[in-house]
């Protein structure tokens, strides 16, 4: 397996540690993985994009040109990296967020409102999570079950009471990103 | 033994500690702020100092300080920094006393920008300060070697008493990727006898210092510098070959853009070119006589050095290289960095032009 | 045979290569004297700066480091904090430490380290040929200042101690002169003051001695020393600048 992913949108969306996320899951089972993050001049608000690399050989080059697949949380970036993504790829498209289409014909387009998810769920910080389960659900390139262990970890102590709301906001994601097959 | 995620800096910082540096001087300055930010945090707890500094200028003073009063000592910085360091270091190789200075590389010249580069190749290898002299300058491409190297570093410091510098480019800075903290077994170190810690009953006092001023005395510690320089050519050389063994083009390349021409090797095999990569890990010493042998070998048709300077180990490469094959050159600079299908079709492209 | 004088064992048995009627020995001498009836020389650690004090490590008995140029309080910064218990000085003269090492010092004395530093002021350059220092006096001749240092030029001359003594870190400061017996007495209580200060933890602490330098002011011994006090000590104060 190798999957070349690039995360994009606004800063202060989730988009590093959604990246981080899939890096730190690659981890626990096993593979080679890595992140690269690149930013903006500016502390919040600019765009902000990451690179991740899960695969089962050593990695090379930490960056990519032909990603894979594209998750992309804003307008921009879908314009940004849409033209870049592999004959075949997929794109993520948040389109709570992003009105347009993807206009290439041959990538496979997967649409998750992901604010509104996060909405009804009551807490739009989870938009990013709902993402995430989108791409495990389409891609299964990651085990549903490590990404729960992983949410178990991240939230504990006082922040133990946001498991739950990461979960159902996984779940509604990987059936976003399933149903469309 | 667990794998364990990390970033860059922060891994860099945290193998510092593990190697047994006490003493942590630093300034902000982008794209290396988390070693500072992660040693404050963690050098406490172990027993050690952190002292955010004025200047640039007075954290390498204060490591010369650590270091002379017998401390394992280090100071971090990205380019621009790493310049206003070299009095510091040109100081601290005269009085001999071992540092590390971790130098996460930026666009230059002047402020340049925050993205990775790797323009700071003459001033680690070749000596940004004043005088006759060398710093054993390692150039990591992953986080795994980026603190197998942290150990490393501390132990030739000591065992050479002169600074050692980490060249890393901002990638490896700013990246994450999975390491295991390895057993390092320690290098049998002489005590550190001449540090300036107090006499505690010695029957003289240690004073420790850069200048002599009489030409005679001064030539004669050039020559013992020399000979240390000498010591460590012969036995610090560092380097990784992959795919080299039938190789027709050898990339040349450190720190990232090696990963890269890693990849790029991979796809012109594909495409029926064999292509190697020559990856040195001390730049300076630099591994010429290796690199020399491989480029003399029948299948090598042509070197490609690929760097994020203008071109500025392409001298060293050279020199190693001589006449034997022809060498080519491709860089990025100014924080960008050069992609997969850059280099490899400047490697085809010289293949092309050579066959 | 009965001895009736004995050099300090803070001072290492060679000869000093000062000018005479220079200053630096008997502050040499003075801060050896200190450490040998403190009990401190076995441990203590003293900075040496760039200037004619540069060779200061071959003099004091204590271990020593020589600095780059102005660099003092920041080696001193490490060396402290890497050895809370032991004591440590940096002895820096004008140029060392109001000129190239401004910095340093301020932002030392900003940090409270818990060091002390002895500064040398003979409003001049000494080892490099006598160029004008930032606290030479408006009027006193230099040999980058051949008419005499004018306000117009280069501004007026900096009072060390007391611009040290606005920050907060900074916890005993003491100017002083050694031109005779009195006045030496005096500095080597400042000196030992100091010392105690530092070792009970209160934070940085500084004396400032006025010293003479006849060669590049072109005096003999007696007249060096008239002139300390008639236009040194006039313009920088003797006495107590601070203390908490």
């Amino acid at each position: 397996m190798n999957k070349e992913i690039i995360l994009s949108g606004f800063g202060g969306q989730g988009i590093m540690s959604m990246g981080k996320n899939l890096a730190e899951a690659g981890v626990e089972e096993g593979l080679e993985v890595s992140w690269v993050p690149s930013y903006g001049p500016e502390m919040r608000g600019g765009t902000a994009n990451c690179t991740v690399i899960l695969s089962d050989e050593r990695i090379g080059s930490p960056l990519v040109e032909a990603p894979s697949e594209i998750i992309v949380m804003n307008r921009a970036a879908l314009h940004k990296f849409e033209p870049e993504v592999v004959p075949g790829g997929t794109v993520f498209v948040n389109s709570s967020i992003v009105p347009d289409k993807v206009s290439r014909k041959d990538l496979k387009a997967i649409y998750v409102p992901c604010d509104e998810i996060a909405a009804e769920l009551g807490n739009g910080k989870v938009a990013n999570m709902v993402m995430l389960g989108a791409y495990v659900g389409a891609t299964k390139a990651l085990k549903v079950e490590t990404i729960e262990n992983m949410i178990h970890e991240i939230f504990t102590g006082k922040k133990a009471k946001l498991v739950l709301l990461n979960m159902e906001a996984l779940h509604r994601g990987i059936e976003c990103g399933s149903c469309t097959e | 033994m667990k794998r364990e995620i990390w970033k860059g800096s922060e891994a860099i910082a945290e193998a510092a500690i593990r190697a047994g540096c006490r003493c942590f001087c630093g300034y902000p300055i982008t794209p290396q702020n988390e070693i500072p930010e992660y040693m404050s945090a963690k050098m406490p707890a172990a027993g050690g100092v952190f002292v955010q500094s004025e200047s640039e200028v007075s954290a390498i003073n204060m490591v010369y300080g650590a270091a002379a009063s017998g401390i394992r000592a280090m100071t971090s910085s990205s380019s621009p920094g790493v310049s206003l360091k070299q009095e510091g270091i040109s100081y601290m190789v005269g009085a001999e006393l071992p540092a590390v200075i971790v130098n996460i590389m930026r666009g230059g010249p002047g402020l340049g920008s925050i993205q990775p580069a790797q323009g700071d190749y003459y001033q680690a290898t070749r000596g940004g300060g004043n005088g006759d002299y060398r710093t054993v300058t390692l150039a990591p491409a992953n986080l795994q070697e980026a603190v197998d190297l942290m150990f490393d570093a501390f132990d030739i410091a000591d065992q050479y008493r002169n600074p050692v510098m980490i060249l890393a480019d901002g990638l490896i800075g700013q990246m994450m990727e999975p390491l295991v903290w390895k057993e390092h077994k320690p290098r049998n170190l002489p005590p550190k006898s001449w540090a300036a810690d107090g006499r505690k009953g010695r029957d003289h006092n240690n004073f420790i210092t850069s200048l002599l001023v009489e030409a005679a005395d001064c030539e004669a510690h050039n020559r013992c510098l020399e000979k240390k320089f000498q010591e460590m050519e012969d036995k610090e050389c560092r380097w990784e070959e992959i795919m080299t063994e039938d190789a027709e083009v050898l990339l040349v390349a450190y720190g990232t853009p090696a990963r890269i021409a890693q990849t790029a090797a991979e796809h012109l095999r594909k495409q029926g070119i064999k292509a190697g990569v020559f990856r040195p890990i001390t730049l300076w010493p630099f591994p010429a006589r290796r690199l020399r042998e491989i480029a003399e070998q029948r299948s090598v048709k042509v070197v490609l050095d690929v760097e994020m300077s203008l071109g500025q180990m392409l001298d060293d490469v050279k020199l190693a290289i001589g006449e034997c094959k022809p060498v080519r050159f491709y860089g990025r600079v100014g924080g960008s960095i050069p992609t997969v299908s850059e280099v490899e079709k400047a490697a085809a492209g010289a293949y092309e032009e050579v066959k | 045979m009965t001895t009736i004088y004995q050099k300090t064992k803070g001072l290492q048995d060679t000869t000093l290569h000062y000018c005479p009627g220079c200053s630096h020995g008997i502050v040499h001498k003075l801060i050896g004297e200190v450490m040998e009836e403190m009990g401190i020389i076995d441990t203590t650690i003293g900075i040496c700066p760039v200037g004619c004090a540069v060779f200061a490590g071959n003099y004091f008995a204590c271990d020593t480091i020589e600095a780059a140029h102005g660099r003092a309080p920041a080696v001193a910064t490490a060396v402290k904090r890497t050895h809370p218990d032991q004591p440590v000085f940096t002895y820096q003269g004008d140029g060392d430490l109001a000129s190239i090492g401004a910095a340093e010092i301020i932002h030392a004395a900003m940090r409270g380290e818990k060091f002390t530093t002895f500064f040398i002021n003979n409003a001049i350059y000494g080892m490099t040929g006598g160029q004008m220092a930032p606290t030479t006096l408006i009027g006193q001749r230099a040999t980058t200042a051949p008419g005499g240092r004018t306000k117009e030029q280069a501004g007026e001359p900096v009072q060390v101690a007391e611009m040290l003594s606005t920050l907060k870190g900074l916890v005993y400061a003491e100017r002083v002169c050694v031109t005779d017996i009195p006045h030496l007495n005096k500095a080597k209580k400042a000196i030992r003051k100091a010392f105690e200060k530092q070792m009970a933890g209160e934070g940085f602490t500084f004396v400032e001695i006025l010293a003479t330098c006849p060669t590049n002011w072109g005096m003999g011994t007696a007249e060096a020393n008239k002139w300390l006090m008639d236009n040194l000590a006039a313009y920088y104060p003797l006495g107590v600048i601070k203390e908490v």
